[in-house]
This record gives C-alpha cells, sequence and structure tokens, in this order.
C-alpha cells in the first residue's frame, strides 16, 4: 500500500500553478492589476469626482473603494471565469480523478486569489502613496474587511462558476462587476445615491465592503456607520460560500 | 442472483445498470478481468462505454449492481483508490494555459512516487512542444499528454476513454506500444475504442456492447472464431450459376455482391478448393483473385452491433 503524498506538498504545487496560470490570462491581468489602479490614477488625478474634492485629496476619498473594487474584481471577476471555463475545459473533473481532495483544490484557489489580493494592495498603495495619501487608521479592521470581502465575491464567483454555463458566467461576472461598480457604493458612497437606490445599495456586498473600508481608512471624515456595514459584509460572506456550495457542479 | 466479485480480479462489474431519466444507458452488465490484463470496451457511439468507465473512475454512482477496482468500491473508498489508478477522459481535462511540463510536475506532486515528469514528456514525445500551452498544441498531442497525466502516479490500473481518437496513424502506433510497454510492467488497462484494429492489437479479451447491453465478451482470436464461417471470394466471370456452384460445393451460400467477384461462404478446407477450382474448369471459367479470408474483429463488431439497430 502506498504511502499518501503529504496535502501540504499538494497544496503548494496546485496554489503555485493556480497562481501562475491567473497571471498568464491577459482578461484576468486587465480586470485585476490595471482596471483598479488605472480608475485610482483617472478620478484621484486627472478628473477628479466632485463629491471627493470636497473632503480634502481625492485620493484619500477613493482608496477604500478602489480597495474594494480590487478585491470584487479578483474574487469575483477572475476566479469566477476562470473557474467557469476549468470545469467547462472538464479540469475540475480530471482533478477529481487524482488523489488532490476537493478542500484542498479550494483552498489553493483561494490562496491564489489572495495572492493576487496583496499584489493588487502593494500595487494601489504605492501610486496611493504616490497621489500624496498617507496611511492612517485601523489597518486591523481594513485586513479583516479585506478578508470577508473575498470570502462574499468569492461565494458569488463560484457560485457562476459553478452552475452557470461558463459562457453565462463570463457575461454575468462582467455585468455584475460593471453594475456594482456604478451603483455598489464603490466609487460613490450609498448616502450620496437617491434615497430609495441608496437603501437598496447598502445591502450589497460592494457598498458594505467599501464603507468598512471607509470607516477604517478615513478617520475624522464623514465616515459612514461601521455595524450596519459590518453586519451585511459578514452576512454576504456566509451566504455566497454557502451557496456556491450547495449548487457547485463539478462537471 | 448476482454472483460475488472475483476477490483477485483487477475490475469487477455485476449487474450493473445506470440510467439517465427514461434512457438506460448501461443495462445489467456484468464482466471482470485479472490484473496484469488489457481489457477493451468496444462498441458504437451511446453503447455506454464512457459510462461504464466513470462509474468504475468513481464520477458517478452505479443504480443497481457492484463495482469494484482493486477490490475498492470506487466512490466510498475514492480516497484509498484515486492514488492506484491513472485515467484519460475521453477530451480535455487540462487547464487551457498551462504547458506540458508544467501539468505533468502538477500531477506528480500528488503522488506519492512518480515517474519523473521530463522523461515523461520525452517518452510522449512532447519534448518539442514543451513550450507550448495545451490550448495550442494539436489534438494528437492533447492525448498524449492526457496519457502521460495518466502515466505520471505509476498507476496499477489505467483507464484509457478512446485514447487515440484523435491520433495521426503514426502516433497510435506509438501509443500502442505505450501501452504494451505499461502491461508488460503488470499495469491493469480498461480501453475503450471503436478502432477495431485497436482491440485486436491491444486487448486480451474484447466485451462489445451495444446500447448498454454486453454482446459478446472473448479473445479477439475467439472472437473471430465463434463467427468463424469462414469465406472464399474470388473473381471470375459474370453471370455464373451461384446456386448451382453452392450445390457442388456444399456451402451455405455462394453470393455476386458485384458483377465477375463472388462470396463463398463455407468451411474453408483443401477440397473445397479444388471443387471450386475443378467446378470453374468444367465450364472452361478462368479464376482470377482468389481469396480466403478469416472474419476479422470488425466483421463480428459489424454482425453483432449492426443487426441490431435494425430491429
Amino acid at each position: 500500500m502506498r504511502t499518501a503524498t503529504p496535502l501540504a506538498q499538494m497544496l503548494l504545487a496546485q496554489t503555485s500553478v493556480e497562481f501562475r496560470l491567473l497571471l498568464r490570462r491577459g482578461e484576468s491581468i486587465l480586470v485585476t492589476l490595471v482596471v483598479p489602479p488605472a480608475l485610482l490614477v483617472f478620478f484621484g488625478a486627472v478628473v477628479p469626482l466632485p463629491s471627493h474634492a470636497e473632503s480634502g485629496r481625492p485620493v484619500d476619498v477613493l482608496l477604500p473603494g478602489v480597495l474594494a473594487l480590487a478585491v470584487m474584481s479578483t474574487a469575483m471577476v477572475s476566479l469566477g471565469i476562470s473557474a467557469a471555463f476549468e470545469r467547462h475545459y472538464g479540469v475540475l473533473k480530471r482533478l477529481g480523478g487524482t488523489p488532490l481532495p476537493r478542500s484542498v483544490l479550494l483552498a489553493a484557489k483561494m490562496l491564489s486569489v489572495l495572492a493576487i489580493e496583496v499584489l493588487q494592495v502593494v500595487l494601489l498603495l504605492a501610486i496611493a502613496l504616490l497621489l500624496g495619501w498617507r496611511p492612517a487608521g485601523e489597518a486591523l479592521l481594513a485586513g479583516a474587511a479585506l478578508l470577508l470581502g473575498t470570502a462574499a465575491f468569492g461565494g458569488i464567483g463560484l457560485w457562476m462558476a459553478g452552475s452557470w454555463r461558463a459562457e453565462a458566467a463570463l457575461a454575468g461576472a462582467n455585468a455584475l462587476y460593471l453594475l456594482l461598480l456604478l451603483l455598489g457604493g464603490i466609487f460613490v458612497p450609498v448616502s450620496s445615491l437617491p434615497g430609495p437606490l441608496a437603501a437598496v445599495a447598502s445591502l450589497l456586498p460592494s457598498a458594505a465592503l467599501a464603507d468598512v473600508l471607509r470607516y477604517a481608512l478615513l478617520p475624522g471624515a464623514a465616515a459612514p456607520n461601521l455595524f450596519p456595514a459590518l453586519a451585511v459584509l459578514v452576512a454576504w460572506a456566509i451566504l455566497t460560500p454557502l451557496l456556491a456550495a450547495l449548487t457547485f457542479r463539478w462537471e | 442472483m448476482a454472483t460475488a466479485p472475483a476477490p483477485d480480479a483487477a475490475i469487477s462489474v455485476q449487474r450493473l445498470t445506470k440510467r439517465y431519466g427514461a434512457l438506460v444507458a448501461v443495462r445489467d452488465l456484468s464482466f471482470s478481468f485479472c490484473p496484469g490484463e488489457i481489457f477493451a470496451l468496444l462498441g458504437p457511439n451511446g453503447a455506454g462505454k464512457t459510462t461504464t468507465v466513470e462509474i468504475l473512475e468513481g464520477y458517478r454512482a452505479a443504480d443497481e449492481g457492484e463495482v469494484r477496482v482493486l477490490g475498492l468500491d470506487p466512490i466510498r473508498q475514492g480516497r484509498a483508490l484515486k492514488p492506484r489508478i491513472g485515467l484519460m477522459l475521453q477530451q480535455g481535462g487540462v487547464y487551457p494555459q498551462i504547458r506540458p511540463l508544467e501539468a505533468l510536475r502538477l500531477f506528480a506532486s500528488f503522488y506519492a512516487d512518480p515517474h519523473d515528469p521530463v522523461a515523461l514528456l520525452d517518452l510522449v514525445g512532447l519534448r518539442e512542444a514543451v513550450h507550448t500551452t495545451y490550448r495550442q498544441l494539436s489534438g494528437g498531442q492533447k492525448q498524449r499528454l492526457s496519457l502521460a497525466l495518466a502515466l505520471v502516479g505509476r498507476p496499477e490500473v489505467l483507464f484509457l476513454d478512446e485514447p487515440t481518437a484523435a491520433m495521426d496513424p503514426q502516433a497510435r502506433r506509438a501509443t500502442w506500444d505505450l501501452i504494451l510497454a505499461q502491461k508488460r510492467q503488470g499495469v491493469t488497462v480498461l480501453l475503450t475504442t471503436h478502432f477495431m484494429e485497436e482491440a485486436e492489437r491491444l486487448a486480451d479479451r474484447v466485451a462489445i456492447v451495444d446500447r448498454g447491453r454486453l454482446v459478446a465478451l472473448d479473445t479477439p482470436d475467439q472472437l473471430a472464431r465463434q463467427s468463424a464461417a469462414r469465406e472464399i471470394r474470388f473473381s471470375a466471370a459474370p453471370g455464373l450459376d451461384t446456386a448451382a456452384l453452392a450445390d457442388h460445393l456444399a456451402a451455405a451460400a455462394v453470393l455476386e455482391p458485384e458483377p465477375g467477384r463472388y462470396v463463398v461462404e463455407a468451411e474453408v478446407s483443401p477440397t473445397l478448393l479444388a471443387r471450386l477450382a475443378a467446378w470453374l474448369a468444367e465450364r472452361s471459367v478462368l479464376l482470377r483473385d482468389l481469396h480466403v479470408e478469416r472474419r476479422s474483429l470488425e466483421d463480428v463488431y459489424l454482425r453483432l452491433t449492426g443487426a441490431k439497430s435494425e430491429e
């Protein structure tokens, strides 16, 4: 009888491949490492949004929203689309025929997403520093918010990947990204949206994540209340992974 | 009553039935074979070959009956079984952007005592494609990589679902050699194919399945012999009296499928050939192109699966 391969060895090999493949896909680079920094530069330095110009440096107000966008682009769009096509091409099925446990595959995917997010955060903070931002606020709370957001958006991405056709997941993830970018409290705080829209938008995971990040990183500014936003974010972080787990089909 | 699975069988399938809604994909199928055998499932598309293989691989659950691979239940004991099997899906199964050596190294990390990925890459002839992503490989190259991925963990049982379907003849022959080399090392192989020649060349035993049912199971030689009614084909002047010739030869039938081409269905013997020559000589007919043909597995296959589809 053969001895089992150590799980840690599998996890390392699988994570390294997942990470390299994410960086090899042009559309994934575009959405994760080009779009968020480009929007930060554009709205932070080139054409500041009017609402941001009032409250000091635009970059201070922009940064939390762009960090939320970065999480959304990696955990929902990039992960969701790549996993959808891996299912479509039978990659997930084939891996299921090896000794690699499903849980290790999933852990490798989440670790590779976190690795990309680290790259994003470093890149965005570097740009923000150049634009005059200075570190302030509660880093620990911001980090926790990013992790919760990763769970919430990763759950949405894997839900699409595991139960939608690959083409539908591709279209769906991109459409949702654009929708949440505009109406989900990313650039325009929910409080500045018209009344009824604001009520709906404040329940969205993007608004909740952006609001918690604003609370953490913008001390003293017109920061939103922490607890309603945090509660919404935690709820999404529990519900969407659960939904994905219940509906995921491997082939 | 289902018989107990043979304890020493590498693979045993007992009264397996699988339905997809109203469609019965596999119906009461039973077979088993020993370690070190190459066993071929042969049948037309939709015969239930892939369904059967995927149940053995642990991808699908049986509706009725019992399957064992190396004595283990492929689903309930999948954890213990997976390190000991290697498999090739009918198509796909590899990340589009991965390169062959990366894929082999990844899969190698899943097993305790894997083959050397570089040596394996050479073995399947993919050295020149080492920088090419999977997406850009040719159909045959993709299949060779899939085969290498199936072999990398030194499996005891190898499942190959139409392994050479997209290959050119040269790659096909090289792959056959590779599969035979695995057998020499004691690996058990379950192969599905619709290439008769593949089954004839590789398999120790062949199960012919049609619409989920087993219609024949034996060695390729024995299968061909069973339906032996050997036949003689010859060419001569058109319009011979085939009924009289059949009488003279005591043959089952004499046919003239095209003018001047004849088929004699009879047990072939030296006497039969002499009588045929004599009968033609009496009529001053020149005998051209005499062939004594042994029925190939292909004939058997077409007869067994073709007859049914006319029901």
